[in-house]
């Protein structure tokens, strides 16, 4: 069986608007929006890189990238 | 997508918190990016509103222009070097409603151009008023007891006044974006993309549409691609919107046009 | 050179004014007495590798033209009073955005629709406040067809260098009127200064010109063009030091160069005790009735505002002599004579002469005015 592939999440604070579209679009629960209104990375192990945050992130503030073991 | 396709240093963009625009936007610089199109040769052209601050936020050259007015623009652009990649970006309201003569005079000449319509069913900057593509019954600041207008179908007018390409996409569906996105922009003639998106502050509040996440997701749930459609029946596909290709033809020169002989 | 002598209508010296200048892109929309300078550049501009472009109104014309001037070109587009109207908001943006254009108001008799074959000047004072905002624009007034080939041409190079729109004011009469013009006239060519360096390129910023180098789109200098106010880099800023120096910046670079820019026609004004003042078709009924006043033993004198904007009051004021009465013929109800009531107060006899039917004035009613006035 391959090895699970894991993602490194960049999550831009000062451009990000705390919208939860990335927790409304996330498959595996990545993300939540906080009791203080705040974007929070809760589950990052469970990504799995499908893009649909980074894709639909209105400002840009979302890169998942594969981090590469060698 | 590059990430020097954008401009950092004007980030975080003017948008409000959940806001459409940045992910038609991004689609649209993914587009670019994936057409691998020289960054020198394009040119984005916007008109007024809140999507037209788009252009402005990109690393091409960008023309932001006056209310309705980016079309007649870009036309002087792509006319003058017809070597560069001319893309108007525009909404609902600047693109249908005070420039919708532009729009429909672009189709018939068919002007290699490409418009991207980021359509959010009202005017968002100036706070929320409706505009040609506002659905009927749908309340804004100017339609408080519902709009008793009906709205553009836009696809079908751009492909009415003769544009050789129309599609229409939905930024819930962003590959299906970004597909429509390329093959508008290398396509030869005028084209038009109707992106459909969100605004959460104004359509979406006075609508009881939810959350912006809520706007994006609930796409899957009144969005059929127009394969699916066609196997449908018109009952089924009350209160639906059909995303996909609707016109790419080839270019009409005045011969392959059908012009009767004692006009042509 | 030897001397050309062509037949030609003002309207297709308009036309190939612009062409000798360098003109190669023309938008444009039908609208009397205008009309022939579109027809003829559908014609001669693919013949001089231009482009011509028919638009769906005066909105998109003056908005092709922008764009156009955007990507390197220079370019005209031609109209009339109500053409101009809509093409107010499109002349403001060119202003903000410093794009190099050219418009050619022919002026029919107005307002609105008017009467569209008869000759006015009803449209003085739109081309200078037409548009919302401060803002400056050079407006130009040919007398003769000759006078409408020349100050196209230089029409066209004072865009260029100032980057600014320029206005050439004609009017039904000059715009069909037919005379021999001379184009072996020297053609002497402006083009708009570029930037060289990419690096550290902001398309705002400028030298002791005043006038921006902006990179022609398309050219890998990467510009933002906005009709927001702009600072140097040509992003929008609310902020009101840039904002006013913004406007301050479009106002010095035509008034640091007033030399340059103002022109006026003069005849005899050195020992007029009456003088005219006037601009376009209307200076040549006065040009006959000073001729006529000076062989009566009268000190009649003539300036014609060749350049009517900028419209500087020290320069007229010299200009003008020390004629003790100055009368100002034009075809409309008193548009010039605000701005010359201006520069001279109560120090001297400012009279209007206005008619408004739709006709010019001729010598022998200038004639009568002074005889009736007691002047």
């Amino acid at each position: 069986m391959p090895e699970k592939k894991t993602f490194k999440i960049t999550h831009n604070r000062n451009w990000c608007k705390n919208c939860g579209i990335c927790v409304a679009v996330c498959p595996k629960k990545v993300y939540e929006i906080d009791r203080n209104d705040r974007h929070a990375i809760i589950n990052p192990q469970d990504c799995i890189g499908c893009q649909m945050c980074v894709e639909h992130c209105p400002d840009f503030a979302l890169t998942v990238e594969e981090v590469k073991n060698e | 997508m590059r990430p020097d396709f954008l401009r950092s240093e004007r980030l975080p963009n003017i948008w409000c918190p959940g806001c459409g625009n940045g992910i038609v936007l991004h689609a649209l610089l993914e587009a670019i990016d994936q057409l691998q199109l020289d960054p020198d040769k394009v040119v984005l052209v916007s008109g007024i509103g809140c999507s037209s601050r788009a252009p402005a936020y990109t690393a091409f050259d960008n023309v932001h222009t006056l209310h309705g007015r980016a079309i007649p623009v870009a036309t002087g652009i792509k006319l003058a070097n017809p070597d560069l990649t001319v893309i108007v970006v525009t909404g609902d309201g600047d693109g249908s409603a005070i420039g919708g003569n532009h729009l429909i005079h672009a189709a018939r000449r068919d002007v290699d151009i490409t418009v991207v319509v980021f359509n959010n069913y009202n005017y968002g900057m100036t706070g929320g008023q409706a505009s040609p593509l506002t659905p009927s019954t749908s309340i804004t600041t100017t339609t408080p007891n519902g709009n008793l207008d009906r709205p553009f179908d836009l696809v079908k007018l751009a492909a009415g006044a003769g544009a050789t390409y129309a599609a229409r996409s939905g930024i819930y569906f962003t590959r299906h974006l970004i597909d429509h996105l390329k093959k508008a922009i290398t396509h030869d003639g005028f084209s038009l993309v109707d992106a459909v998106a969100q605004c959460p502050t104004y359509f979406g509040r006075f609508n009881k549409k939810g959350s912006a996440g809520q706007m994006v997701t609930s796409q899957k749930d009144w969005m059929v691609l127009k394969s699916v459609a066609e196997k449908r029946t018109p009952e089924e596909l009350v209160g639906k919107i059909i995303i996909g290709e609707f016109v790419n033809i080839e270019r009409r020169t005045p011969a392959s046009a059908g012009a009767p002989k004692e006009q042509a | 050179m030897s001397e050309m002598r062509v037949l030609m209508q003002g309207n297709e010296a308009v036309a190939e004014g612009a062409i000798a200048a360098g003109v190669r892109f023309y938008a444009g929309y039908p609208i009397t007495p205008s009309s022939e300078i579109a027809e003829i550049m559908a014609k001669r501009m693919p013949q001089v590798g231009g482009t011509f472009m028919q638009m769906e109104d005066e909105i998109a014309s003056i908005m092709a033209i922008v764009g156009a001037s955007m990507a390197g070109k220079k370019v005209l587009t031609a109209t009339s009073g109500p053409g101009f109207s809509l093409m107010q908001e499109g002349l403001g943006y060119a202003c903000m955005v410093e794009a190099p254009i050219v418009i050619l108001d022919s002026m029919r008799y107005g307002p609105s629709t008017g009467m569209a074959t008869k000759v006015s000047q009803m449209d003085l004072m739109q081309t200078r406040w037409g548009t919302h905002g401060d803002h400056w624009v050079i407006v130009l007034s040919p007398a003769s067809v000759e006078e409408s080939y020349q100050l196209t041409m230089r029409a066209v190079n004072l865009a260029e260098k100032y980057r600014n729109p320029v206005i050439v004011l004609s009017d039904e009469t000059i715009s069909h009127l037919r005379e021999p013009i001379d184009t072996s006239i020297p053609k002497a060519v402006v083009d708009r200064r570029l930037p060289t360096e990419k690096a550290g390129y902001l398309p705002y910023k400028t030298d002791e010109t005043l006038v921006p180098t902006i990179a022609n789109v398309g050219t890998g200098f990467r510009t933002s063009f906005t009709g927001l106010v702009h600072g140097e880099s040509g992003f929008q800023t609310a902020n009101g030091h840039v904002a006013e120096a913004l406007v301050e910046r479009l106002r010095d670079k035509l008034f640091n160069n007033l030399d340059d820019i103002i022109q006026f026609e003069t005849d005899r004004v050195e020992d007029a005790d009456i003088l005219f003042m006037s601009f376009g078709i209307t200076a040549r009924g006065v040009s006959e009735a000073v001729e006529s006043l000076r062989s009566h033993g009268r000190k009649a004198g003539s300036l014609r505002f060749v350049t009517l904007f900028p419209f500087d009051d020290d320069r007229v004021r010299k200009a003008a002599g020390n004629a003790r009465t100055i009368v100002v013929p034009e075809l409309n109800s008193g548009q010039l004579v605000l701005l010359v009531k201006r520069v001279f107060g109560d120090s001297r006899k400012v009279v209007p002469m206005n008619k408004i039917n739709g006709d010019l004035i001729s010598p022998q009613e200038i004639l009568s005015f002074i005889r009736e006035e007691n002047l």
